[in-house]
C-alpha cells in the first residue's frame, strides 16, 4: 500500500511538472509566439472566446507571470484548455471527439504486439539459436524505421498498389458510402477496415522490442535454479518453460510502463499518415494553422494518458511481484 | 577481436561505415549541387535512368546528388543527439546511482518525469514556434532532440552504478580516501562502458527518427537539404499519390538502413555484455545446441598458447 501511495505522489508531481512546463513551454520562447498566434487569428474566433484566450494565455492583461501561472492552473482546474484559433471551437471538445479514436488505435494495437511479442520472445528464449532467433534482425528492421516511413511503406504497398485495405480516414466516408455513426455492424466493420493499416504499423514497429527483451530475460531467467528443479522433477517442457516464462515477464511490465510514451507519440504520427482522425491528425492541422491552445491542450492530454497508463502498470507490477510490495 | 566475430556486428558496421563516407564524400562526389535543377520549365519528375540515377522532382532536382549530399546533416544532427543526451543521462544517471539519498530522489524523479513526456510531441510544438532560421542550424536541433532523449539512458545507467557502487573495488578506492569524483571517472564509468556504448546506440536512432519526424512534418527551416527534407518536398509535392516512388524510397530507405546498421551493432554489444544471450546463428563456424543447465563454450583456445606458455616456462627453469 505505501509502494503505491508512493507511485500516486510521483505521479501527482509528474503530472504537476508538466503542467508548468506546458506553460512555461511557449512564454519563455523569444518573440512571444504565442501572442502573435492570437494576432493573426482574431477574424476567426468571437471576441469573447479571444477573452477567454488572452486570459488563459495572459496576454495583454499585464499580470505578473506568477499571477498568469495561477490563472492557467485555475482555468485547467475547470477543464479549460482555451479556444482553438483555428477552428473557434474548445479545445476541450476537439479533443473528446478525437481520443476515443486514438485510445481504440493504440490500446489494441499495443495489446496484439504486446501479447504476440512475449509469446514470440519466450520461445525465441526458450529455443536459443532456433529459427526464431534469426528472425530478431528482421523485426529489429520494423523497430529501427521511424513510425512515418513504416507507416507510409504500409499504406503505399498493401494499401494503395495493394488495394487490400483503405488507406485514410477512421470509417467509410467516402460518396455513397451506407455507414451511419454509432453501434451497428457496418459502421465496427467499417471502421475494424480502416484501423487495420495503422494498428499495424504501430504493432510492427513496436514489437521488436517485447520480443528482443522478453528473449533476454528468458535466457538469463533459464540459468536459474529453479528452472533446472523443474526440469528435473520431469515436468513436460511447456511447464518448465511456464515456470520461466512468468518469472521473466516482469521486467517486460516495467519496460512497458516506459515504453508507453514511446508508443503513443509513434502512434500519434502513424494518425498523421493514414488521416486518422484522431489526436494525431488533429495537432498535425494545427501545426499547420499555427493553433497552440489545441496543440499544447493535446500535449496535456497525452501526458495525462501516458501518465495513468504508467500507473496501471505499476498496479500491475505490484500485484504480481511480492518483492515491489515490500520495496519502499 | 571478439566483437568482430559476431555477423550482426560486422554487416552492422558495413553498412554504417558506408554511410559515414556518404555523409563525409557525398557531397563532392554528386555530380550536381542539392539545389542544381535539370530544367525551369519542366514539371514533371523523370523516372530514373542513366543521366538521372535516382530521377528528379517537380523542381526537376537532382535526386541522386540531394541523397548523396542528404546524408551529412541528417547524420550529424542524430550523433550530436546521441553524444549530448549519453553526457546528460552520465551526469544524471551515474551521479544518482553513486551518490543515493535525497539526491537520488530528486534525479530520479527527474528522469522518470522526462520518460514519461511525450519527447517529440513537445518538440513539435517547440520548433513551431522557434524561428524558421533557429531550426535549420544541425546544432540547435541536435541539442534540442538531446534534451528529450537522456532520460531512458541515465535510468539504465543508475541501476548499473548502484551495482557497481558496493562491488569491492569501489568500496577499496573509497577506504583509501579517493575522492568521489575521482572514484567515479575511474573506477564506475570505465566499467559502465558497453552499457554506455548500447544507450548512445539507442538515442543515436532514437535522434535519426525524431529529426526524420520533424523535418517530415516540415517543422525544420534553412535550406539544407537532408533525407527529412527530401521526405517532406515529396509528401508536399504529392510524390506519393502520384507514384514518384524514387522520390521518397531513397531517403526513406537510407534512415531505414542507418537504423538498421545501428540495431545490428547494439545486438552485439548485448552479447558482449552477456554473452549468454548470444544466438549461435550469428556466430561464424560453430553451430552450439543448447541444453536447460548447461552454458556451452565455444572452444577457441588452440594448442599454440600451450606450448608457448611452456616454452616460458623452460626459459625461467633455465635461467
Amino acid at each position: 500500500m505505501r509502494t503505491i501511495l508512493r507511485r500516486l505522489g510521483f505521479y501527482l508531481l509528474a503530472a504537476f511538472a508538466a503542467l508548468t512546463l506546458n506553460f512555461f513551454l511557449l512564454r519563455m520562447l523569444p518573440g512571444n509566439p504565442l501572442a502573435a498566434a492570437l494576432a493573426k487569428s482574431t477574424g476567426q474566433i468571437t471576441p469573447a472566446q479571444l477573452e477567454g484566450l488572452e486570459k488563459l494565455y495572459g496576454i495583454g492583461t499585464h499580470q505578473s507571470l506568477a499571477s498568469q501561472y495561477l490563472t492557467y492552473l485555475g482555468q485547467l482546474l475547470h477543464g479549460n484548455l482555451g479556444t482553438s484559433t483555428a477552428k473557434s471551437v474548445p479545445v476541450t471538445t476537439l479533443i473528446g471527439t478525437d481520443l476515443p479514436w486514438t485510445l481504440g488505435l493504440v490500446s489494441v494495437a499495443t495489446a496484439v504486439a504486446f501479447i504476440l511479442g512475449t509469446l514470440i520472445g519466450v520461445m525465441a528464449g526458450w529455443r536459443r539459436s532456433g529459427l526464431l532467433d534469426a528472425l530478431l534482425p528482421v523485426s529489429t528492421f520494423f523497430q529501427a524505421v521511424p513510425y512515418f516511413i513504416l507507416s507510409f511503406l504500409l499504406l503505399l504497398y498493401v494499401g494503395y498498389y495493394g488495394g487490400l485495405f483503405p488507406i485514410s480516414n477512421g470509417y467509410d466516408t467516402g460518396r455513397g458510402s451506407t455507414v451511419t455513426e454509432g453501434w451497428n455492424l457496418g459502421f465496427v466493420g467499417s471502421v475494424i477496415d480502416h484501423g487495420f493499416l495503422p494498428a499495424a504499423a504501430i504493432a510492427l514497429a513496436s514489437i521488436a522490442g517485447w520480443i528482443v527483451g522478453m528473449r533476454n530475460m528468458m535466457i538469463t531467467t533459464m540459468d536459474e535454479d529453479y528452472v533446472l528443479v523443474a526440469a528435473a522433477k520431469g515436468l513436460p517442457q511447456w511447464r518448465v518453460a511456464a515456470v520461466a516464462a512468468r518469472n521473466a515477464l516482469l521486467p517486460s511490465i516495467s519496460n512497458f510502463a516506459l515504453s508507453i510514451s514511446l508508443v503513443v507519440t509513434g502512434s500519434i504520427v502513424t494518425e498523421i499518415v493514414f488521416s486518422y482522425p484522431g489526436l494525431g491528425s488533429e495537432i498535425s492541422t494545427a501545426i499547420q494553422n499555427t493553433d497552440y491552445p489545441v496543440m499544447q491542450g493535446i500535449v496535456i492530454v497525452v501526458v495525462f494518458t501516458v501518465l495513468a497508463v504508467n500507473f496501471l502498470a505499476d498496479l500491475a507490477y505490484v500485484a504480481l511481484d511480492p518483492r515491489a510490495r515490500k520495496e519502499a | 577481436m571478439r566483437y568482430l566475430r559476431s555477423t550482426k556486428v560486422i554487416l552492422g558496421l558495413a553498412i554504417l561505415v558506408l554511410f559515414v563516407l556518404i555523409a563525409l564524400f557525398g557531397p563532392m562526389l554528386a555530380p550536381h549541387s542539392a539545389h542544381w535543377q535539370a530544367s525551369t520549365t519542366a514539371d514533371t519528375p523523370l523516372p530514373p535512368s542513366g543521366r538521372f540515377w535516382f530521377g528528379t522532382d517537380v523542381q526537376q532536382h537532382d535526386l541522386f546528388s540531394q541523397v548523396l549530399a542528404g546524408g551529412r546533416d541528417t547524420l550529424l544532427i542524430s550523433l550530436l543527439a546521441g553524444v549530448i543526451a549519453t553526457a546528460l543521462s552520465v551526469l544524471v544517471g551515474v551521479t544518482a546511482g553513486y551518490l543515493g539519498g535525497i539526491v537520488d530522489d530528486l534525479l530520479s524523479a527527474l528522469t522518470n518525469i522526462f520518460l514519461a513526456l511525450p519527447g517529440l510531441l513537445i518538440l513539435m510544438v517547440v520548433l513551431k514556434a522557434l524561428p524558421l532560421d533557429l531550426t535549420g542550424n544541425p546544432l540547435t536541433i541536435g541539442a534540442v532532440i538531446a534534451l528529450t532523449a537522456w532520460a531512458w539512458g541515465a535510468r539504465v545507467l543508475r541501476a548499473q552504478t548502484m551495482t557497481l557502487r558496493s562491488q569491492d573495488y569501489v568500496e577499496a578506492a573509497q577506504v583509501i580516501g579517493e575522492r568521489k569524483p575521482r572514484i567515479i571517472i575511474f573506477e564506475i564509468v570505465p566499467n559502465l562502458l558497453p552499457i554506455l556504448a548500447s544507450s548512445f546506440i539507442f538515442t543515436v536512432i532514437y535522434g535519426i527518427g525524431t529529426y526524420a519526424t520533424l523535418a517530415w512534418l516540415g517543422l525544420i527551416g534553412g535550406s539544407t537539404v537532408t533525407w527529412g527534407t527530401m521526405l517532406y518536398n515529396a509528401q508536399v509535392g504529392g510524390a506519393l499519390i502520384s507514384g514518384w516512388w524514387w522520390w521518397f524510397i531513397p531517403p526513406a530507405l537510407c534512415v531505414a538502413a542507418v537504423g538498421v546498421a545501428l540495431s545490428l551493432l547494439n545486438f552485439g554489444i548485448d552479447e558482449i555484455i552477456n554473452p549468454r544471450l548470444t544466438s549461435a546463428r550469428g556466430t561464424r563456424g560453430h553451430r552450439v545446441r543448447f541444453v536447460l543447465g548447461l552454458t556451452p563454450v565455444v572452444r577457441t583456445a588452440t594448442a599454440a598458447p600451450a606450448a608457448d606458455l611452456s616454452l616460458d616456462l623452460k626459459k625461467e627453469v633455465a635461467q
